[in-house]
């Protein structure tokens, strides 16, 4: 089993004939997962990759039958793109843009509550399920079959946690790249509460930053519903207050959104904290036997 | 992006919030100019001389002066402009004052007593709504207020489909404790305060404080305004606004060749791919002994090019001791940024007097490991995490 993304997920490239969406959705393909089309407005009834173009992704749905989208649509237009795919009635719509003004994601979240549908990011890596379906800019190699789930605000740190669980010789259920800005889709706490329901995931690995309160929340929650065991790592404890790094949610505003701060609620909560990103597969190694 | 008082009040006005006016001036002889026609403007007879700059507690600090007549305004103006103006969210060495706004005096006496009210603009990122916070105890920090008597804090919470109620004004006005003219007033106040921040696309409206003048008048004396950067391409008026004599040389620099840098005050610089893995790379640096010079999130693509602008950045920093370079190749190949770093070393030539430690990991890295180690560079090479943070004990030991 797996969350989110799976074989039979019928997979849109929303953004499909740009440089970006090109350049992944081709990886993706290369990767085994199943894309069945791409949606460019203006551009419908064409071929891309071999696959159909379509120009809205109502079309993309009525026609391919499209459940799962990946978003590469500029910023500017990102937030438009979500709502549409929302409004098609699209399940997973996973957002990798990067930049999307704040403004217009306090809208598209606001409109997507009432549809019935999972947004993942913006600013994320994406989702991807070892052997069944990358959909996302991850390389696909890194993440092998087995039964550790991920969850992480960042990209490169992911791949790194990644690779660490697979030099111990196991594996990842599903990685679920939640994203770096203010206003996401789905919070740290939904997505681990995703694979803690999740049977063949045996661990969880749940890679957080400064800035929010994502990381407290899904610790409290562990704490009250967890079954298995979690490790945690905070990125940014070398981090100045006030400083945006990198990732637009990543700033410390004040004394309760620090590195140290997290990584103590979730040392209360029974999470297995790992101070160094690189002890990180050791930690799930030990925890798992 | 951070703007000036001035600036920020001048985006106020623009939607109808009532502000402390006030000009800005460059030198002590702009400044007398300035108050002669703030008093033939507002009939002010006093005047508060206030220094622009990017940081909060300007007062604490000597940057915010009453004047009482032109001589004054003169005087004081002078000696603000030219000093580095130490608060306490300076850095120790302060920030030079290059402009001051000569501000009308609000604070006359009249019919009522004036009194101070705290209020901001922003996002509650766990509900993904905007939210006005204000409070009664303008005029001091919020943070020691929120400690202190966090019942005195109190929030309205916008609901994007409909904007700002008027009965969510009405609240506001009613909670600080206003009738008759100050409360009408206050209720304006606050629906056009809410217009200015969703029209300017800002992610920070500070007002601190709003005051009730003694003629029942509502009005900011200060504005801390913060724009979404990733929204200012369709404010090109505002995104003229930004002072790039406020921010850090080096910051500034990185920022026009594209590289995401923040400066530190450590001895170890690093340049990662992700901000992420970059976070977890300064991390990894102080666990190791040493402390982060830098941020620096190279992006995607680590070709020579691309390296090099990134070395140059990273070696404007004097203190900086060793530099780790930590890339988890995927898409990008680890042998392509490996030759990338042999080129940019070489075309570097002398300008490299630290040492280099280079951690490849993903795709192809046992070849760019290798590729690394026969270049005969001075460049420590090392594949998996641990390894880098052991070779940055080393080199600084």
């Amino acid at each position: 089993m797996s969350v989110l993304v799976n074989k039979d997920s019928k997979i849109i490239v929303q953004g499909f004939t740009g440089s970006e969406g090109t350049f992944h959705a081709e990886q993706m393909i290369a990767y085994g997962t199943n894309v069945v089309g791409g949606v460019t407005p203006g551009k419908g009834g064409q071929e891309h990759l071999g696959k159909p173009v379509f120009n809205t992704v109502q079309e993309a749905v009525e026609k391919v039958g499209a459940d799962t989208t990946i978003i590469f649509v500029p910023p500017a237009f990102a937030a438009d793109a979500i709502m549409e795919a929302a409004d098609a009635g699209i399940k997973v719509i996973i957002t990798i843009t990067e930049g999307i003004p704040v403004a217009d994601m306090i809208k598209a979240f606001d409109y997507i509550k009432s549809k019935d549908c999972r947004l993942i990011g913006p600013n994320c890596p994406g989702v991807i399920t070892p052997g069944e379906a990358k959909v996302g800019i991850m390389p696909g190699f890194v993440f092998k079959e087995g039964e550790v789930g991920i969850v992480s605000k960042s990209g490169t740190l992911t791949y790194e946690a990644a690779d660490q669980v697979v030099r111990q010789g196991l594996g990842i259920t599903t990685a679920i790249g939640i994203g770096g800005d203010p206003i996401i889709g789905t919070t740290t706490k939904e997505a681990v509460e995703l694979l803690m329901n999740d049977d063949d995931t045996k661990c969880i690995v749940m890679i957080g930053e400064i800035g929010g309160q994502l990381e407290p929340e899904a610790a409290k929650w562990v704490k009250e519903n967890g079954t298995k065991p979690v490790v945690g790592f905070i990125a940014g404890e070398t981090a100045p207050k006030g400083r945006t790094m990198g990732h637009a949610g990543a700033i410390v505003g004040g004394a309760e959104d620090t590195a140290e701060a997290k990584k103590a609620i979730m040392k209360e909560c029974g999470i297995h904290v790992v101070d160094s990103p690189a002890e990180i597969g050791k930690k799930v190694k030990e925890v798992l036997s | 992006m951070n703007l000036h008082e001035y600036q920020g009040k001048e985006i106020l006005a623009s939607y109808g919030v009532r502000v402390q006016r006030g000009i800005v001036a460059n030198n002590a002889t702009e400044a007398v100019a300035a108050a002669k026609e703030l008093t033939a403007e507002t009939g002010t007879g006093w005047y508060v001389i206030k220094a622009q700059v990017h940081a909060g507690g300007r007062g604490k600090g000597g940057g915010v002066k009453l004047a009482k007549n032109l001589q004054e305004v003169e005087e004081i103006a002078g000696n603000i402009i030219g000093m580095d103006l130490v608060t306490p969210q300076t850095p120790p060495e302060g920030k030079h004052v290059r402009k001051v706004l000569v501000a009308e005096d609000v604070y006359y006496p009249g019919d009522s007593e004036t009194s101070e009210f705290y209020m901001s603009v922003l996002l509650n990122r766990g509900s993904g709504k905007n939210m006005i916070m204000y409070s009664t105890e303008g005029g001091m920090d919020i943070e020691e207020v929120a400690e202190k008597t966090p019942h005195l804090i109190f929030t309205e919470e916008i609901d994007p489909s409909v904007g700002l109620q008027g009965f969510q004004a009405r609240r506001v006005a009613f909670n600080l404790g206003l009738s008759g003219a100050a409360f009408k007033e206050m209720v304006k106040f606050v629906s056009s305060l809410y217009t200015a921040y969703t029209k300017s696309d800002s992610s920070l409206f500070e007002i601190n404080p709003v005051l009730k003048t003694s003629d029942d008048k509502i009005l900011a004396v200060d504005a801390k305004v913060v724009i979404d950067d990733n929204a200012l391409y369709r404010h090109k008026d505002i995104a003229e606004m930004r002072d790039i004599t406020e921010e850090n040389p080096i910051e500034v620099e990185a920022k026009a060749v594209g590289l995401n840098y923040v400066d530190l005050d450590g001895n170890v610089g690093c340049m990662v791919n992700g901000a992420g893995l970059a976070m977890a790379t300064m991390d990894l640096i102080k666990q190791a002994g040493g402390e982060p010079a830098n941020f620096l999130d190279v992006g995607g693509t680590a070709d020579a090019k691309r390296v090099e602008e990134a070395f140059r950045i990273i070696l404007k920093d004097p203190n900086v001791k060793a530099i780790l370079i930590n890339i988890f190749g995927g898409i990008v190949r680890c042998d392509r940024v490996a030759q990338g770093v042999v080129d940019a070393y070489k075309n570097m030539g002398d300008a490299i007097k630290v040492p280099i430690i280079v951690r490849l990991q993903g795709t192809n890295a046992e070849i760019a490991k290798e590729l690394i180690d026969n270049s005969g560079l001075a460049v420590h090479s090392a594949v998996m995490f641990q390894e880098a943070a052991d070779k940055v004990k080393e080199v600084l030991a």
